[in-house]
């Protein structure tokens, strides 16, 4: 009997990320969870600009590519137009936390019935390490060499933090992949998030805190360590909001 | 008895699967790959208990476990 083996929710494409990069966990949990809810014919994932462009030619389902930071609007559209089909968009950090701060703000604000998986891995990756929104306080990058200052570019964005303040979102987690427990438990979040969809609960987000050991200069094996000594400790972990179940607790 | 298979082509090496192995039975081979990585093998299959720890942390979904 086969315990585990590849899902359908992803094609036989061999992912063209580095090595130890967890982006292909990821990838996992979001296939896997589309195929268990059996909903991967009427699925349709919106790839964002960065690392996870090439998402497209992995996941087992129709996808489009959007413009840098513009997925949640173009899902907004592709969800309004054919409100049967489950609508997802796969962002980075670079992607959804810089240039698509206000796409991400507003769909949230306007409780589109969309998934968000968002990938922080405090760093642009794709373009070669520069310091990134939610790069941590005194995190060395290329771009911030002697490590981020923030009297001069300021504090890294909390995205689940701050979209857990908005009205309209329904549910907002941050899991992390940097271990098989926390795998399981951001499984459970992907799942839910889109089950809500399903169930046309409106606007999920799932944070799932990333590693880049190339461009933290780590092998993969630190560069789980150090995400879990340094950004679970500035990002933590939790769920953020979940209308629902504060609805239900009432 | 458990049995876990890996996909060695397509392994890039990067040794997940052998922190995660609760047995510490999985480790990079000496050998290369078509790709130039040393791909992960499991030296004692006999002590694998088909937990799929390994599969489960594993980024490039190359490992199958059977039990």
């Amino acid at each position: 009997m086969e315990v585990f083996k590849k899902t359908k929710g992803l094609t036989d494409a061999q992912f063209h990320y580095c090595p130890g990069c967890t982006h292909g966990i990821i990838h996992r949990l979001v296939a896997e969870s589309l195929e268990e809810l059996g909903v991967l014919d009427k699925t349709v994932g919106v790839a964002s600009v960065g690392c996870s462009v090439f998402s497209y030619n992995y996941f087992n389902c129709d996808m489009v590519q959007a413009a840098h930071g513009r997925a949640p609007a173009v899902a907004t559209g592709i969800k309004r137009a054919k409100p049967d089909n489950i609508v997802f968009t796969y962002q980075g950090d670079g992607d959804l936390a810089a240039i698509g701060t206000a796409e991400t703000v507003h769909s949230a604000a306007r409780n589109e019935n969309i998934t968000i998986i968002f990938v922080n891995n405090a760093i642009y990756g794709m373009t070669g390490g520069q310091m990134a929104p939610t790069t941590l306080p005194q995190q060395v990058t290329q771009t911030s060499p002697y490590g981020r200052d923030v009297t001069v570019v300021g504090y890294p964005v909390k995205v689940c933090e701050m979209l857990s303040q908005i009205d309209g979102a329904s549910y907002v987690e941050r899991v992390a992949v940097n271990n098989v427990r926390n795998i399981n438990k951001a499984k459970k979040a992907i799942k839910k998030a889109f089950q809500n969809q399903i169930d046309k609960k409106g606007f999920s987000l799932i944070e799932v805190l990333s590693t880049c050991p190339t461009n933290w200069g780590k092998s993969p094996v630190d560069a789980l360590k150090w995400l879990e000594e340094n950004m679970q400790t500035y990002y933590p972990l939790g769920v953020y909001k979940d209308k629902y179940a504060q609805e239900e607790n009432k | 008895m458990a049995k876990v298979t890996f996909n060695e082509d397509k392994c890039k090496g990067c040794g997940l699967c052998v922190t995660a192995c609760p047995k510490k039975i999985v480790s990079l081979s000496k050998r290369m790959n078509s790709k130039g990585y040393h791909p992960a093998e499991v030296v004692n299959q006999d002590a694998c208990i088909g937990c799929a720890s390994c599969a489960m942390m594993c980024p490039d979904v190359v490992i199958t476990v059977e039990r």
